[in-house]
């Protein structure tokens, strides 16, 4: 038992982590793994800068005369929230952080297509931030993170200028990326890795990238668009000048829709490698799911009026558009299927990591099936703008996608960092989170069908007990937050080294070191074995 | 020797970099598809709702100059698509001087934008100067709001291609880019042009020819 | 309203009942699908635990009759309640022809209501109990929501445009009524009550609130006193359509569409005179959007609409 930091071993002195001590070896960095690292830093930070305004609201909705901030402070809070955590931590999250880093170790190649264009959406994405940072410290906006006109052209009173801007350098950002992974699954994969033994989680972020590419240029004009418009009062929104404000609405929509399965992609990618993972066992119909991935992507292209089923959408449109909802749950019902599908007859390990994955599947599901609620027309048109909606995108958003990035970091951080961390701490946290959560989120079910409208601070008393509910819960769930930066950075010093496959999973990423040195493959790999390629016993179950 | 990719890159052999690379400017190219395709969705949805203010604010813009400046563009693309070829041919001082000529066209298409806004200004109709009046309809300030900022986008981006056109000439006459080895470089910034010029073809008919 | 824990909302309308219904329904749906996951999710981590001792054999990894009907069997159940819940929907978009038409306006941060009889209130709104009530509002700024959770009814009033919104109440009581899309500072406070009174306490009301003339008899002396009648009486040297009968009639325009004569294309008419100009007369009006008041404008529309072909009988 060693006393203090356990010392480094060879394989740490030879890593990526070590080739170049200094800040500007960071800095200048071409390595996608040492950008992976950068992009998991800034986005921790701006998790916290949105978890800090989560807890601002729910506190000051723990009563209901909006004791706790004023009413333009309260829009301020949730506006931050928004456009903090959408676009600054859940959309560049598992791809940025987790894509970057595994996708050329889980093909065989020795970097993504194009290095310095990876390390250029970084600094986009680091520039939009001080944008964002500069929006709040001078006083903040107060549009909500979707900035509706006319109210965020002609009324809004904050500094939405210069978060349209950071949005529109974010996007930029984005773009990068998805149409580095793009090539890179196309033109860089070793031999023998053909698509049919592409791991899921490549499958999920090529289709992530498909609508990075395509949605966030449309969300980048309009918001030009907007900022045309409020710094010069032309009028494409303003009905007294011949414009239209529900044309902002399809535009926004229109990307705001993909995006959230931007989000959420790649999440179900983290989930299959988890899976198989804990179970040892081959995924059960791999083209099944790698398809759906695909078809989730096209199909949620064309859904986006069911956000406006009450703002003056025809009626014919708003059924075709409710129908279309439907068909998208379709393929998000099959992947869950054959995760489940997958455990049967497995050997599941209850790590950390699969317990994050089991949370996924509980909270996704629930997330998921409010969402099919919300596609029925007259439900929407009661539930639309209250907190219905707040916890069914928190179920997915939080208890899917976030929850499926921390199964990721505590399946993937022995990888990254070459330490093993504390593994009960682990499970602690799985357990608070997933507790937490659902205290959190689920009294917003009933608080939402009650009528309590989102975006509201002040509500009658006799919701309040549903709210404390909520607050309650946040709280835990801020606690299951914060564990893993304590137990996480200790573990960077005194942690186990974790040898090169810990999990005993199989992945190119797992034959290298932990963690790799600077180039991947010492000899390029010739894959020749199917993709999870679990000891079968069965010699009759096919491929 | 130098013929392979540097060490520090994920290639193993020069074509699948080219190929690469090419796939890369594609997708690029895809995304600023999206981008003023979604612009000019607005503007073809105004055009459906306020068919006559389309009209009569079209009737302002200078339909001789627009379809002048449609000709160099186009003109200019072929001056493009020559320089590729040649690039591919090997044939450096070709190239290079196709490319000059590219450069040459596209700074003259922004010489008879400016005229154009020029008289627009002179007859009153930019916002910021006396409030458009000559346009009294509301969907006609929207229409012509719109035509500003479309052709203002393309210009922004045209002159973005103007400077990677000329900093290319620059490096091809210097022999700084080899060819045919590098042709793939002069390929990609030959789409990324023929991108600004395919837009052009979009915007000059839903404005131009909306009288 | 109590101060305990409320954990469902009042239903004050046959609508609501059937939401309810359809949501209570959907919800053992949503149970039927979540329950299997959760209970084989445990089940299967417990069961087969690694290290422990249990039959593996034959695990399968493909099975396309499972996979198809996992998806099809709930894809056809989910299409049965889209037809039940469209249905729905297509009552909540299709009024009866015998409404009780309220105007609404809405504007930062306040709901302005004006009866067909001139009784105006604000951020109030007292409507008869089983009597169709259809409210037609209109946004002085920004998008704003009009919201009764009791009624389950809510629709978007957008500045430009008229949008409506119909319902029928059936239970008497006051109910909160709410502003359901971000408007700014003071969104959170724009809300008021909701009074569905009996036959005899909204008339009580109507009579004790203060009114001088009905919306439409105002709007008839503004449509002198604005010189309306200078262009559109029927003995006027100036060409200028004939409003009587004009509303809910077909009107041909020149860019050759038609379009049926609502509020919406009233309003329009006097505020934005060149939007829409009908077949065979010169766009000559004036607009007439910085002289009249919001409030005007509604007392004008409904003159208009008032308006019947002489060989009508008036009622």
């Amino acid at each position: 038992m060693t006393v203090g930091a356990t010392l480094e071993t060879p394989s740490e002195r030879a890593s990526y982590l070590r080739a170049g001590y200094s800040l500007r070896s960071w800095l200048t960095t071409t390595d996608h793994k040492r950008i992976a690292v950068l992009y998991l830093y800034a986005i921790t930070a701006f998790f916290f800068i949105g978890g800090i305004a989560a807890a601002l609201i729910r506190l000051d909705l723990a009563t209901p005369g909006g004791d706790l901030l004023s009413n333009e402070g309260y829009n301020r809070a949730f506006t931050l929230h928004g456009v903090v955590m959408v676009w600054f931590f859940l959309i560049p999250s598992i791809p940025a952080t987790f894509g970057n880093f595994l996708i050329p170790l889980m093909i065989g190649a020795q970097d993504l297509a194009f290095p310095r264009i990876n390390l250029a959406s970084w600094y986009l994405y680091v520039l939009a931030g001080l944008f964002t940072l500069y929006a709040l410290i001078a006083g903040g906006v107060d549009t909500g993170w979707t900035f509706y006109t006319p109210l965020s052209t002609l009324f809004a009173n904050g500094y939405v200028a210069a978060a349209l801007l950071a949005v529109i350098i974010v996007g930029f950002s984005s773009i990068f990326t998805g149409m580095n992974f793009i090539v890179t699954v196309h033109k860089l994969r070793c031999p023998g890795m053909t698509w049919s033994r592409l791991p899921l989680f490549v499958w999920s972020l090529y289709a992530t990238a498909m609508i990075l590419v395509l949605a966030t240029p449309v969300l980048t004009m309009l918001l030009i668009l907007v900022c045309i418009e409020r710094l010069s009062g032309i009028g494409i929104f303003n009905p007294d000048l011949g414009g239209d404000p529900l044309l902002y609405q399809h535009l926004f929509w229109f990307y705001s829709h993909p995006a959230v399965y931007i989000m959420v992609l790649p999440a179900f990618g983290v989930l299959s490698e988890l899976v198989t993972a804990a179970a040892r066992k081959r995924i059960f119909g791999y083209w099944f799911i790698a398809y759906s991935s695909v078809a989730i992507a096209v199909i949620g292209f064309l859904v986006w009026g069911h956000h406006m089923f009450v703002a003056g959408e025809s009626t014919y449109a708003s059924a075709v558009f409710s129908f279309l909802s439907i068909a998208v749950a379709v393929p998000s019902g099959i992947k869950v299927y054959n995760w489940i599908a997958t455990l049967y007859k497995g050997s599941i390990s209850l790590d950390p990591a699969f317990l994050f994955a089991m949370g996924f599947i509980g909270l996704f599901v629930i997330g998921g099936l409010t969402g099919l609620m919300l596609a029925m027309l007259a439900v929407d048109v009661h539930v639309h703008d209250t907190y219905f909606v707040v916890a069914h995108f928190h179920y997915i958003m939080v208890g899917g996608a976030v929850t499926a990035f921390f199964g990721a970091l505590h399946f993937w951080w022995p990888k990254i960092t070459g330490r093993m961390y504390n593994i009960t701490w682990g499970r602690i946290t799985a357990a608070l989170i997933f507790l937490g959560f659902n205290l959190t989120f689920f009294p917003q079910f009933i608080l939402g069908y009650l009528g309590m409208p989102r975006r509201y601070h002040v509500y009658p008393p006799e919701f309040q007990v549903l709210h404390v509910l909520s607050s309650a819960g946040a709280s835990i769930l801020a606690v299951g937050y914060l564990l893993p930066l304590i137990y996480l950075l200790y573990s960077l010093r005194h942690g186990q080294p974790a040898g090169s496959n810990p999990w005993g999973a199989t992945g190119l990423e797992w034959t290298v070191p932990s963690p790799p040195p600077k180039q991947n493959f010492a000899e390029m790999p010739v894959v020749t074995r199917p993709p999870y390629d679990y000891p079968i016993r069965d010699p009759m179950s096919r491929e | 020797m130098s013929d392979q990719p540097a060490a520090h890159s994920p290639y193993a052999e020069p074509a699948q970099q080219r190929e690469a690379d090419l796939l890369g400017m594609y997708i690029f190219l895809v995304t600023e598809i999206m981008l003023f395709g979604g612009f000019l969705t607005a503007v073809y949805v105004v055009r459906v709702l306020h068919p006559e203010e389309a009209s009569s604010a079209a009737k302002h813009l200078n339909l001789w100059l627009g379809s002048l400046n449609t000709a160099v563009l186009l003109t200019s693309s072929l001056a493009m698509a020559l320089a590729v070829q040649l690039s591919r041919e090997g044939k450096l001082r070709a190239t290079s001087a196709w490319l000059c000529l590219t450069v040459v066209l596209g700074l003259v298409f922004l010489a008879i934008k400016s005229v154009e806004y020029y008289q627009e200004y002179a007859e009153g109709l930019m916002p910021l100067s006396d409030g458009m009046r000559p346009l009294s309809k509301p969907g006609e300030q929207l229409f012509f709001n719109f035509y500003l900022v479309g052709t203002g986008l393309h210009a922004l981006h045209l002159t973005i291609g103007i400077i990677l056109v000329s900093g290319l000439t620059r490096r091809v006459a210097h022999s700084e880019t080899p060819l045919p080895r590098r042709a793939v470089t002069v390929e990609i910034v030959g789409l990324y042009w023929h991108l600004v010029d395919v837009v052009w073809v979009f915007i000059y008919p839903i404005f131009y020819l909306a009288r | 309203m109590n101060g305990s824990l409320q954990l469902w909302p009042q239903q004050a309308s046959g609508h609501a009942a059937q939401l309810d219904t359809f949501i209570m329904a959907f919800t053992v749906f949503v149970a039927l699908l979540v329950i299997p996951v959760g209970v084989l999710v445990f089940v299967f981590a417990v069961k087969y635990r690694r290290g422990k001792t249990v039959d593996r054999q034959h695990a399968p990894n493909r099975k396309v009759w499972l996979e198809v009907s996992w998806s099809v069997v709930p894809f056809l159940a989910a299409l049965g309640f889209y037809v039940w819940s469209t249905s729905l929907f297509f009552e909540l978009r299709n009024p009866p022809s015998d409404t009780l038409d309220i105007f609404i306006v809405a504007k930062q941060w306040m709901w302005k209501a004006q009866h067909p009889g001139g009784q105006r209130e604000i951020d109030e709104l007292h409507i008869p109990v089983g009597q169709p009530v259809r409210l037609v509002m209109n946004s002085q700024d920004v998008i704003h929501s009009f919201y009764v959770p009791a009624l389950r009814v809510k629709q978007d009033v957008v500045p430009g445009r008229v949008s409506s919104l119909w319902f029928k109440a059936d239970k008497p009581g006051v109910y909160w009524m709410t502003c359901a899309e971000f408007c700014g500072t003071d969104h959170s406070v724009m809300g008021g009550r909701f009074y569905v009174q009996t036959a005899d306490e909204y008339a009580a009301w109507l009579s004790s609130s203060g009114v001088d003339q009905s919306l439409a008899a105002s709007g008839e002396v503004l449509f002198r006193k604005y010189g309306c009648s200078g262009c559109h009486a029927a003995s006027s040297a100036v060409h200028a359509p004939d409003l009587a009968g004009l509303y809910g009639r077909a009107v041909a325009l020149t860019s050759g569409e038609t379009v049926i004569a609502d509020e919406q294309y009233i309003q329009d008419s006097i505020l934005l005179p060149q939007k829409q100009i009908a077949a065979g007369y010169e766009p000559i009006m004036p607009t007439f959007k910085n002289i009249l008041r919001d409030d005007e404008v509604i007392q004008l529309v409904a003159y208009i609409k008032s308006l019947r072909p002489a060989s009508w009988r008036v009622k």
